[in-house]
């Protein structure tokens, strides 16, 4: 073989790459994750629609309750259901942590639900932290938006 | 008819997914067996592919160049065009595999009435580069299928390419552009009259069978989708060599596994193999350095060539040269008198 000071090193980097999700885990198989679902009740819909579904049901719920107003879902065995995040689906799912998370960290998923939304375990709503950004221009943490505009609202009268 | 058996080619797939796995149930042999023997058929041919071609000796340095080569100290040198020294041609290399650099000078002739024109062509070029990029930046996220915990950067990955947040789950970016590398490079073939006369069954097949592959991942993730939790245990176990039969995942999960089984399996034995096979061109790996470096063929490391002198090889065959009536050099006899 010629030049294998150079074609050597080329294979092992390849095999090593075409292999990285064998030697990534170490071989050890991971246990799929168990959401804890609530003891009593029915979802909207049946476990393997929800499992493999739920994202697009929760997308066209968003659309419908926030953009049209739609707050009714009929399931598909008639069933009627008050379209809502935190108070339908978390009613029931009531633990975020121990339903929602287990499944989305283990697919790596991070669904951008709670960017509105409070799950019902968080207590206190947490201000979000000031980005370092603003504390160097010295922009203050807390805008007043709203009060502003009040107070505007005073001044013409 | 090359387009027509590709094409059945790739929907025959299909079927024999279906009937096997849908109608017959062989979870394991379409879900462990194929999928392993298809990885080790990769690795072991392409590995093959890879000394077969490093055993093969390169007598000549026949860099291809188009630039100045590095001559006196003022001229000037062109670098990429003409690597002088191995760090040069990495430079190049590195350029030529991730841009596709040459192809970048497409050039197109063209008959316009009576005349010849000719023009820089970059259609090629862009759909090429669409494709290939598209396809290694899908090959690397899957690797949230195979990792837990995924590691970083292939979440970060993720985002970048779902950014526009379409629809839910989110639209990948580099799903639109392999699909629209993958339709140019059908169509040049098709629409192309000279491209078309060209194409064989080979050329078609992989793109159909890259475009059930892309098509039956997209059918996955946005519409008929399969439960993703499933999968990745089922990867992760495939992964791991803790293969588990899989259950309550739809066919067309087993489609796309075929799909990907299928194509990793024909590399080796296809123009697919251009992938390792870039990094062997001799036209390209070399650097041109002829003229200081002597490049010895080979074929005589170690082996000196006997070589005859003239007079040994007129001494050889002076009864023919005589017969012929050519001249005979008298000097190599007066040498040997002195």
């Amino acid at each position: 073989m010629y030049n294998s000071d150079k074609v050597i090193p080329g294979i092992i980097i390849f095999v090593l790459f075409v292999t990285l999700p064998i030697w990534w885990n170490h071989g050890k198989s991971v246990a799929a994750p168990e959401p804890e679902l609530p003891k009593k009740g029915r979802c909207v819909e049946s476990k393997e629609y929800m499992r493999s579904h739920h994202m697009q049901l929760l997308n066209v719920w968003r659309n419908e309750a926030i953009r049209q107003g739609m707050r009714i879902y009929t399931s598909s065995d008639g069933a009627r259901f008050w379209i809502s995040l935190q108070n339908g689906c978390m009613k029931c799912h009531n633990n975020k942590s121990k339903f929602c998370d287990r499944c989305h960290q283990f697919a790596a998923v991070e669904p951008y639900c709670w960017n509105c939304h409070i799950p019902p375990e968080t207590k206190k709503f947490k201000a979000p932290k000031a980005s370092g950004l603003l504390k160097l221009f010295g922009v203050p943490p807390v805008l007043h938006g709203s009060s502003q505009a009040e107070s505007y609202g005073h001044a013409e009268h | 008819m090359n387009v027509v058996a590709a094409l059945v080619a790739v929907i025959g797939m299909v079927i024999v997914v279906w009937f096997g796995v849908g109608v017959l149930k062989l979870y394991t042999l379409f879900g462990v067996l194929v999928p392993y023997a298809a990885l080790l058929t990769f690795l072991i041919g392409l590995i093959y592919r890879m000394v077969n071609w490093a055993k093969s000796p390169v007598p000549f340095k026949i860099t291809t160049t188009c630039g100045q080569q590095k001559s006196l100290p003022w001229i000037k040198h062109s670098r990429l065009e003409s690597p002088a020294n191995n760090f040069e041609v990495v430079l190049r290399m590195a350029l030529e595999v991730l841009a596709f650099r040459s192809l970048f000078r497409n050039l197109r002739a063209d008959l316009r009435g009576r005349k010849l024109y000719y023009g820089s062509s970059k259609w090629l070029w862009l759909g090429a580069i669409l494709f290939h990029w598209s396809f290694f930046i899908i090959l690397v996220r899957h690797l949230r299928l195979f990792t837990y915990p995924v590691p970083g950067p292939i979440k970060v990955l993720d985002a970048v390419d779902s950014f526009f947040h379409i629809g839910l789950p989110h639209l990948y970016m580099t799903d639109v552009a392999i699909l629209a590398g993958l339709t140019f490079l059908i169509l040049r073939r098709l629409v192309d009259a000279k491209v078309n006369y060209i194409s064989h069954a080979s050329d078609y097949f992989p793109l159909f069978l890259i475009l059930g592959l892309v098509s039956s991942g997209m059918l996955m993730r946005y519409f008929l989708r399969v439960d993703l939790v499933s999968v990745k245990e089922f990867v992760m176990g495939l992964a791991t060599f803790h293969p588990k039969a899989p259950k309550g995942i739809g066919v067309i999960f087993f489609v796309h596994l075929f799909f990907i089984s299928a194509l990793v399996a024909y590399f080796p034995f296809s123009k697919l193999v251009h992938m390792v096979g870039v990094f062997f061109s001799p036209t390209r790996n070399l650097p041109n350095d002829n003229r200081r470096v002597r490049h010895i063929n080979p074929w005589w490391e170690g082996v000196p060539p006997k070589f005859l002198t003239y007079c040994e090889w007129q001494e050889k065959f002076k009864e023919q040269l005589e017969q012929a009536g050519q001249p005979i050099d008298e000097d190599c006899y007066k040498e040997k008198k002195s």
